[in-house]
């Protein structure tokens, strides 16, 4: 046994093994993995006795299932209009200036990936952007380059 | 309490079943509601929303397909507000679909197609966003394109894939304008599970799922006088080529199908049912064998049940998903294969063709034969057995490109030397047919009787039920089978690869016992084939059940070790059943297959 198949066999006895105790399983596996590899849900879809193409199906369906190889740290920025009006644009070019990476992409240590999301609901604070679980509010050219350099430092 | 309720549908009043939807009750009252993500054979899905209609006092369109109707309900299926928004559907579902519709293989027979003519949809209101979409194309499997160009999202091939056969090689991936019909990682067809059973494909309203097609390959064949073409017809095609050609459903057509392939230009136009005579004979004997190896001689190495081998799509879900149980499989070839080896040597020796020349057709009801026709180890006449596989569609399609008129054809009959066959061959295109087929002979051979069913009959292992058993006591043996004297048989018979799970998942978990098991990958066995004419939904294969039955019945010879051809071919080529030359040319072996 691997550290993901560990992980997998803990996830499922911890939440069952029938259809509807996917999502939470999918859900662990990100947590720790940060992504869904090919492999992660063949092991999956073997635990639940289910076909590999539903287990690909839900993971596709989910914006926050990442099924692409991510960084330890995943900043996703708000792309829905009240942050775009408020200078959405400008805080992703400071992130892209200051990682060197462009939308989609991962730095090369594979320590963060920048995405965009839909609405995170923080319309009234916006620009909003989520780094993991991490949610950073009001940004300001200012606010990213100080959260970054922190991250940077971790 | 009543069991009905009162509806009105467009002003006419109607008595309804408690229970029933809105489609239900237009088809009741004799008004058709356009449907597409609808199939008889599947769940509701009401995704397409072609079928909406006007519910009095709701604002919103009901999905007629999806909505049950309700006590005193008013509806409306013609309104002015219905016919413009399910244009606005059509178009819709038009601007994202690829319509070059005079370059698509089901040009003429897509349920999209048929729409667009009858709402009339002329113009282009909507933004054309089928150019913006990167779609794939997958065409690496032998028997089966997905075009997701075409694709509607209609989600029948996902349903027919997850409830028919219990695969689920297909899935809803994505969202909103990027969802998608795909596989695992979108890999290609030949690379997941998929078993090419091609119920997807008899299932799709439109061309996102069709056969790979081998039309213009076997014209080249033909009109090459150097080629001599054989061609074999399975059992099912006859029960169901009418369909195509206009005629009822159920129609018998073998003496036409006959008539139709010499007048194509195949050289000869032999029967596959005289394989399926010969898999009885070769199969048969090696059930009897297994049985003596394990309730005599307690031969562990045996398997029993043993289970058939006919079905190309079963053979494939069986080494992805229970390779364990290889050993189970008999060895004998579908009867195809069978076909395919014997015409490039005891056919061409007979006829004294060099068999370089010959090119082998069969015409099948099935789009995995044309997978089982490609796999390597089928290559035992030292060339590809079976060079071309065409679907009933297919034939169809090369008959009427010909200029024939079906209706109008003569009775004829097949060409001798394999071209004999029995009732018990015709009955391999229903499910339990097999199984049937092989107890008629099986028993005869222990007993030395025909086997105590009126008019030979067994009826246990006919109908249309998922799983069905039977028992069969043998009594009275001849000496050398002394050994089965009151041994109960025990045969499961399943179609539909959902039913056959159950049946394996039973095996695997030892709570039967059985000793043979017949499986047909597709429901209702060959006649309800992946390659058979569309649509095919339950009365349609009731029917076509019905019409191998009756060609059955009408059949001279019923039992397949009564075909002469049978015994000639034994006692001038193979020898004997299980020998040494069977061994060669008639058996295979399998692979195990990753289920991930």
């Amino acid at each position: 046994m691997n550290p993901v198949q560990d992980l997998i066999k803990n996830l499922a006895d911890e939440h069952g093994r029938t259809r509807a105790n996917l999502l939470p399983i999918l859900q662990g596996v990100v947590e720790q993995e940060k992504y869904l590899s090919e492999y992660s849900m063949i092991e999956i879809a073997r635990e639940l006795n289910l076909s590999a193409a539903d287990v690909y199906g839900t993971a596709t369906f989910y914006s926050f299932l990442e099924h692409k190889k991510m960084g330890t740290y995943l900043i996703r920025v708000c792309k829905t209009i009240t942050c775009a009006m408020k200078g959405k644009n400008q805080i992703l070019l400071i992130i892209e200036d200051m990682l060197k990476i462009g939308l989609g992409e991962t730095t090369s240590d594979g320590k963060f990936s920048l995405l965009q999301t839909n609405c995170l609901g923080w319309c009234h604070k916006a620009p909003a952007m989520l780094i993991n679980d991490e949610v950073y509010t009001e940004l300001t050219p200012e606010s990213v380059r100080e959260i970054l350099t922190e991250y940077l430092k971790k | 309490m009543s069991n009905t309720i009162h509806v009105t549908i467009n002003g006419i009043g109607l008595e309804m079943e408690k229970g029933k939807t809105i489609l239900d009750a237009a088809n009741q009252a004799g008004m058709i509601i356009p449907t597409l993500c609808f199939h008889k054979d599947l769940c509701i899905a009401g995704n397409c929303r072609v079928c909406v209609v006007e519910v009095s006092g709701q604002k919103r369109l009901a999905a007629a397909c999806a909505t049950p109707c309700e006590e005193e309900m008013e509806i409306q299926t013609n309104s002015l507000k219905v016919r413009n928004s399910r244009k606005h559907i059509i178009e819709l579902l038009l601007s994202e679909h690829n319509a070059d519709c005079t370059k698509c293989y089901k040009n003429g027979n897509c349920e999209l197609q048929e729409l667009a003519s009858e709402y009339k949809i002329m113009t282009q209101d909507f933004l054309r966003l089928a150019p913006l979409k990167n779609y794939t194309i997958d065409q690496f499997s032998p028997s089966i394109i997905k075009d997701d160009s075409k694709c509607i999202r209609c989600q029948r091939c996902v349903r027919t894939c997850a409830e028919l056969q219990g695969v689920n090689a297909l899935t809803v991936a994505y969202k909103g304008d990027e969802m998608k019909i795909a596989s695992f990682f979108e890999k290609a067809m030949n690379d997941v599970v998929c078993t090419n059973c091609g119920q997807c494909v008899n299932h799709c309203p439109t061309g996102a799922l069709v056969e790979r097609n081998y039309i213009e390959e076997v014209w080249d064949a033909i009109s090459d006088p150097n080629k001599h073409v054989v061609v074999q017809t399975a059992p099912a095609v006859r029960v169901g080529l009418g369909e195509e050609m206009g005629m009822d459903v159920g129609t018998r057509v073998t003496g036409k199908m006959v008539s139709s392939l010499k007048r194509l230009g195949f050289n000869a136009v032999l029967d596959t049912d005289f394989t399926a005579d010969l898999t009885i004979i070769e199969e048969g004997t090696e059930l009897l064998h297994r049985l003596k190896k394990v309730l005599k001689e307690e031969d562990t190495s045996v398997k029993l049940p043993m289970a058939t081998s006919c079905s190309p799509g079963w053979i494939k879900y069986i080494e992805h998903m229970y390779p364990e149980f290889l050993e189970h499989l008999s060895t004998c070839k579908s009867p195809q294969q069978m076909f395919g080896a014997l015409v490039k040597t005891y056919y061409a020796k007979a006829r004294k063709i060099d068999p370089e020349k010959i090119v082998s057709v069969s015409i099948m009801p099935c789009t995995a034969k044309k997978f089982e026709a490609n796999r390597p180890e089928m290559h035992d006449s030292g060339y590809r057995d079976v060079d071309y596989v065409l679907t009933t569609r297919e034939l169809a399609i090369m008959i009427k490109q010909a200029g024939i008129d079906f209706k109008k054809l003569p009775d004829e009959k097949f060409d001798r030397l394999m071209g004999e066959s029995t009732g018990a061959g015709v009955i391999f295109g229903a499910t339990g047919g097999v199984m049937e087929a092989a107890l008629r002979t099986a028993y005869e051979l222990v007993t030395g009787r025909e086997i105590p069913f009126e008019n030979l009959n067994i009826t246990p292992v006919r109908g249309l039920d998922g799983v069905r058993e039977a028992v069969i006591k043998i009594e009275d043996p001849l000496s050398e089978w002394a050994f089965l004297d009151g041994v109960e048989l025990k045969c499961a018979v399943a179609h539909g690869l959902v039913n056959a799970r159950k049946v394996m998942e039973a095996v695997k978990n030892g709570t039967s016992n059985y000793h043979f098991i017949e499986v047909m990958a597709c429901p209702g066995g060959c006649l309800g084939g992946g390659g058979q004419p569309i649509p095919t939904s339950p009365e349609i294969r009731e029917k076509r059940t019905e019409a191998i039955y009756a060609e059955d019945s009408g059949m001279p010879l019923r039992k397949s070790h009564e075909n002469p051809e049978v015994l000639k071919i034994y006692q001038d080529f193979l020898g004997e059943p299980l020998g040494l030359k069977s061994h060669h040319l008639l058996h295979t072996k399998y692979i195990a297959r990753d289920r991930y």
